[in-house]
């Protein structure tokens, strides 16, 4: 592959240059600052919600103000939860043709290449701009076959009967504090159901930005494979720099039916005031597979363990993930899994970058409950250290209550050594190169299960943060 | 000297405090193979290292002239973009970066341009036949679970796929059988030609029956201490090091030379 000079001379000034811009804000609501159960009732109101969503949300506001914070993990005592926009409204409606988005929108996401990424054919695009869905577009074959890619707004009114049946059921209000809000505030996000048998063989993109200062993003995803059928979903995040910090709690949830499969892709490259607070899980059924690909690039903190409950017998259950952090970042990330049922599998590979004085975090939970008889479980965990001050931890944890369960764990702290520069810097290339290079190698169990343009984007974002940061 | 590629002049260096070359004088013409000989802690490994840039070894004395040009200070990749190349001693394994796509960067990087995928393609495949190889070597990830021989291998395709003005071959015969040997010495042969020249570090004579040097350049405490035309070699085939050493013990310090 041909590795192209790149002269960045800052990297925080290279995001900003690239991603850090924002359009001014021509929101059509925009609703006062904080929350309240009056914010709560508004969003709903504003959305024209049938009476069992507005009551669940309702619900769920009580649970997030009894809920308390987590104490562990990441410091999130510097979040502001009163400065918060919790909704805003970029248009009217999603469209559905892309001249219909009013040009400020459009601006934004043509800088983005957006419908660029539409013209490469892709099965369907969803662009999420502050809290709702501006522009969606689906393969009209995709549509006859039945399959169902919305914003979840739309689907609790076009889809009611699937959504009712399956909304919250793997992540319930009660779950954690941010759950909570989320399923208070939430707006916006991705709902897809696959048809029995059908097989979608190109990805489905999101593309989720904040535009506006001090807005909450709190997107809902929900996506059903039913029996024997297989869907890829790809989501990327950015947001401009501002002084105050933004926030994005997302819930995703995922059901796979017995014998399908279903990938979740996530490059999140979040500016560094973002706290990223992620709420993801699958429950796969018998012999399904679920994978979470999961890179973590972006954010000032994000706290983020996908998880599979393997409930049916079979299942498996993957967890790919990446993390980099640099100056002022903390990536705490992981995984876990849960066993519940007879020869379930599990492999979770976690690889990490701190630089800079970053701080990365592993922390992983494999739960095997009796009777998950012959349960596998893997879980290995690479930190890469760029330099002296930076940091890794590993926080695995492991409950095993069933004899005949067969659990690997394996972890490696690893420095960029000056022989590794050495070598490489001998043959020419420079050292900024080469360390990116190296970087590049030790993510490349990662990068090699992406699509092709993530992979190249992915690539260039590291090589984009490691530039000027060894020697 | 006009046609001069390298001058060593008074070279000293030292690797965590310790001082391992001591006032080292050397001249390469181009064209020529020069071998350096000398037993174990002689500093051998060291020059080549302090000719590559390798941070670890800091220069404390003398210079380092290439094609007229003092290189002393100038960081390993622009060494390597003048010209100079390394074939390692112990090759470092990179995980996850394909031999392709690195051979291709460093291509790229010494000639300041990309060359277009299907000539090197091309090329590569071309120096692959050449050492007996298959293209998937080629896309193991470099030196990756190499065996020894596999990694110098490795060194040699660098070494003709970059084609250096100076190669130094920092015992690339040592560990690898007859065959290994010949393989090296063939390396030496098809990337040779009038402005190119070679160093070539050896610890064992057995190498220079396949590649007669021009010159052969003993090596004890950090200094040469003769040099000679390939009937050096021979000599010191007969004599071993031990007779060199005890004619130069005056010269060196009490604790250099431990073998």
């Amino acid at each position: 592959m041909a590795m192209e000079p790149t002269e960045i001379t800052d990297v925080q000034q290279s995001y900003k240059e690239r991603w850090g811009w924002h359009d001014p804000e021509r929101p059509v609501h925009k609703p006062r600052r904080g929350l309240s159960r009056e914010v709560v009732e508004e969003i709903s109101w504003l959305k024209s919600e049938p009476e069992w969503m507005r009551r669940f949300r309702l619900r769920a506001y009580e649970r997030y103000e009894q809920k308390p914070l987590p104490t562990w993990g990441a410091d999130l005592s510097t979040i502001d939860f009163q400065s918060i926009y919790y909704f805003l409204r970029a248009t009217e409606r999603p469209e559905r043709s892309w001249e219909d988005v009013p040009a400020s929108i459009k601006t934004t996401f043509d800088r983005l290449g957006i419908p660029e990424a539409e013209r490469k054919h892709l099965a369907g695009v969803s662009a999420q701009y502050e809290s709702e869905v501006v522009y969606h577009q689906m393969k009209q074959e995709l549509t006859s076959r039945g399959v169902l890619f919305t914003d979840m707004d739309s689907a609790v009114r076009d889809h009611a009967e699937l959504v009712q049946r399956y909304f919250a059921t793997v992540i319930p209000p009660g779950d954690n504090k941010l759950a909570a809000l989320n399923s208070a505030v939430w707006s916006g996000g991705s709902f897809i159901y696959v048809p029995p048998g059908v097989k979608v063989e190109i990805p489905l993109q999101a593309y989720f930005r904040i535009n506006a200062e001090s807005v909450g993003q709190f997107e809902r995803t929900l996506i059903i494979a039913d029996e024997g059928s297989f869907v890829h979903y790809v989501e990327g995040c950015t947001a401009p720099v501002y002084s105050s910090d933004s926030l994005h709690s997302a819930v995703v949830e995922l059901i796979a039916l017995p014998h399908s499969r279903i990938r979740y892709t996530t490059i999140q490259n979040w500016s560094q005031n973002v706290y990223n607070l992620v709420t993801k899980r699958a429950v796969a059924h018998e012999a399904a597979v679920v994978e979470w690909v999961d890179g973590n690039l972006g954010s000032r903190t994000t706290m983020k363990y996908p998880a599979v409950v393997l409930t049916g017998r079979r299942a498996h259950g993957e967890v790919l993930s990446l993390a980099m952090a640099g100056p002022g970042q903390c990536q705490d990330t992981g995984a876990k899994m849960t066993h519940v049922a007879p020869e379930t599998s599990s492999l979770v590979v976690s690889k990490s970058i701190s630089k800079g004085g970053g701080r990365t975090s592993y922390r992983g939970l494999v739960k095997v409950l009796p009777g998950a008889t012959g349960a596998k479980a893997n879980v290995r965990c690479d930190a890469l250290l760029v330099d002296e001050i930076s940091r890794s931890d590993t926080y695995p944890t492991l409950d095993i209550q069933e004899q005949t369960a067969a659990i690997g764990h394996e972890a490696t702290v690893a420095r960029i050594g000056d022989d590794q520069l050495f070598y490489l810097r001998s043959r020419g290339i420079p050292e900024a190169e080469a360390a990116a290079m190296i970087v590049r190698g030790f993510i490349e169990p990662i990068t090699k299960q992406l699509p092709m343009e993530y992979a190249v984007e992915l690539n260039r974002l590291i090589e984009l943060q490691m530039d000027g940061s060894v020697g | 000297m006009e046609n001069e590629l390298l001058r060593i002049e008074d070279l000293h260096a030292s690797v965590e405090g310790k001082s391992i070359l001591r006032g080292l004088n050397l001249s390469v013409p181009r064209g020529e193979v020069h071998a350096i000989m000398g037993p174990n802690g002689s500093g051998k490994s060291t020059l080549a290292n302090v000719l590559m840039g390798h941070p670890s070894y800091e220069v404390t004395r003398g210079r380092i002239l290439f094609k007229g040009e003092d290189v002393t200070a100038l960081p390993p990749d622009e060494r390597a973009r003048r010209g100079l190349f390394l074939a390692f001693q112990y090759p470092v394994e990179v995980p996850g970066v394909s031999t392709m796509s690195f051979l291709r960067a460093a291509l790229g990087a010494v000639r300041g341009e990309d060359q277009p995928v299907r000539e090197f393609r091309r090329r590569l495949e071309g120096e692959l036949k050449d050492l007996g190889m298959e293209l998937a070597f080629a896309r193991r990830n470099l030196n990756e679970g190499f065996s020894g021989g596999e990694k110098k291998r490795c060194e040699v395709l660098q070494l003709r796929m970059l084609r250096p003005e100076l190669a130094i071959l920092d015992e690339t015969d040592s560990g690898l059988d007859i065959d290994g040997i010949r393989l090296v010495s063939q390396a030496v042969a098809a990337t040779r030609r009038p402005e190119a020249s070679f160093l070539v570090i050896t610890h064992y004579l057995r190498i220079l029956t396949h590649l007669v040097p021009d010159r052969v350049h003993v090596l004890f405490a950090g200094q040469v201490i003769r040099s000679g035309g390939a009937e050096l070699a021979r000599e010191l085939e007969v004599s071993g090091y031990e007779a060199l050493r005890s004619e130069h013990r005056p010269a060196a310090t009490a604790q250099a030379g431990t073998p």
